[in-house]
């Protein structure tokens, strides 16, 4: 067994939301640098460069990639064999995502009740937390600051098992079309298809931390993803959503074991700005 | 397409002159607000009361900046999603505001009312927050200091770049520009 202090949680956790607020992962940074040299539209490839100098920017200077600094949704992995010390768990990621947002000059998004107060909480708390216990004696975390241009086009469908392949994908590439311009394209697309309502919405979330150019190790999967996403590029949607064939940079599909009479089918989008981080403590 | 460099608050012929698809380097004055700052100033209106600021002849920018790191005006600073505010946007209109700034498709009533008043819709670049935050260089905050983010600032900006969306006489890039691409 391994005594972790809580304290040790909550400076890993800060440290990922600073790193990715002002660090854009390579893989999306090459992705959107690729695309702004084959982008055949002017005006498309003038706003993807405008992008990657905005990158630059955020990480030169450590100052945020969007002012949109999300909502903080951690996936958390935690060994079995730890025992936490000191304080609260889920207090102590909290306190980690607070210190970030007060500390690293981000914005503060989150209210308190969706429907009547909406009162902001100052400090961008509370979190979104997933766990899962898992053997060792580790605790990893994935952590996505997550932002609701996008989150708001995102969509979940029911479909049935009838549906099949034709309609998961049309179900994808209409989900895309409806977004248009208002996500920030060009878009990572998550995907999460079986399992359970909830389960299906939790993989297209972890989908959208995906790395670009990653595939489904089933070779069915790799193609409906190559497929949504060549059609995709071919609604003339474009960067900024002004023209242009860079729609979307990936769609990430993963899929559960579903109940015999279902087919959920989950669709997150993410913006350009894709902040993600992983690391252990 | 064209490119201009104007100062707000835009006149009437500036606004009558942009067609969707010019590019605009804006310098000068410009008012933000979003969600929770439109709902109050439409509760103002609907009960007969006057705004903390005159909305007339100016511009709008849809956005809840980041906040300032020393040394800094403002923090990162790009646009947020417009159609959310389509519910309150015809009433500013009417009064006589003519330019916003945003991103994202807007409804038939706010394009309607676009035409009827005389007013433009920028684009500025989603998620190109910190290259859009060097060009404004002083940030006060006007009304509803409570709200933080989302209260009502007044941007004073130099050579802040943006495309014209939708013109006042109908014309809207997010159809003209994508219909160049489908290939469906």
């Amino acid at each position: 067994m391994r005594e972790i202090p809580v304290s040790q949680i909550t400076k890993k956790v800060k440290e990922l939301f600073l790193t990715s607020a002002y660090e854009i992962g390579p893989d999306v940074e090459a992705a959107v640098r690729s695309a702004s040299e084959s982008e055949p539209s002017p005006i498309g490839k003038s706003v993807l460069c405008q992008l990657c100098e905005n990158y630059r920017i955020a990480r030169d200077e450590r100052v945020a990639i969007c002012q949109d600094t999300g909502m903080a949704v951690l996936f958390i992995d935690v060994g079995q064999d730890v025992h936490f010390t000191g304080g609260d768990f889920e207090e102590a990621v909290h306190e980690g995502v607070r210190q970030a947002y007060r500390e690293g000059y981000l914005r503060k998004s989150v209210v308190n009740d969706p429907l009547f107060d909406r009162k902001n909480t100052g400090d961008n708390t509370p979190a979104v937390l997933h766990l899962r216990i898992v053997p060792g004696e580790k605790v990893h975390f994935l952590v996505t600051a997550k932002g609701f241009g996008s989150e708001n086009m995102s969509a979940v469908k029911m479909c049935v098992p009838a549906d099949g392949e034709e309609g998961v994908r049309n179900f994808i590439i209409d989900t895309a079309r409806k977004a248009g311009p208002n996500p920030c394209p060009p878009m990572i697309i998550g995907v999460g298809i079986g399992g359970t309502l909830e389960q299906a919405a939790l993989i297209a979330k972890r989908m959208t931390a995906r790395a670009i150019g990653s595939h489904n190790p089933d070779p069915r999967y790799a193609k409906l993803e190559a497929d949504a996403l060549a059609a995709i590029n071919r609604l003339g949607i474009g960067p900024a959503g002004i023209g242009g064939e860079t729609t979307a940079l990936a769609v990430n599909i993963d899929f559960a074991p579903t109940h015999i009479a279902g087919m959920p089918v989950a669709v997150n989008i993410c913006c350009h700005a894709a902040r993600h981080a992983e690391g252990e403590v | 397409m064209q490119e201009y460099h104007l100062h707000l608050p835009l006149t009437k012929e500036d606004v009558q002159a942009l067609r969707a698809g010019d590019m605009v380097y804006l310098t000068g004055p410009m008012l933000t607000g979003r969600d929770a700052a439109h709902k109050r100033l439409i509760q103002l209106l609907n009960e007969g009361k006057e705004l903390p600021m005159d909305v007339r002849g100016q511009a709008i920018y849809y956005v809840g900046p980041a906040p300032a790191s020393p040394g800094h005006a403002v923090g990162s600073a790009g646009p947020t999603t417009s159609y959310r505010m389509d519910a309150y946007t015809p009433q500013l209109l009417k009064l006589g505001l003519n330019c916003m700034i945003g991103k994202g498709r807007r409804s038939d009533a706010v394009r309607q009312a676009m035409r009827d008043y005389g007013a433009v819709y920028l684009g500025a670049v989603g998620g190109a927050a910190a290259l859009i935050a060097r060009s404004i260089k002083s940030a006060e905050v006007l009304a509803y200091e409570d709200l933080g983010t989302e209260a009502i600032h007044r941007f004073t900006v130099e050579n802040f770049p943006a495309i014209v969306l939708m013109d006042a006489h109908g014309g809207n890039l997010y159809e003209s520009g994508p219909e160049q691409y489908r290939k469906e």
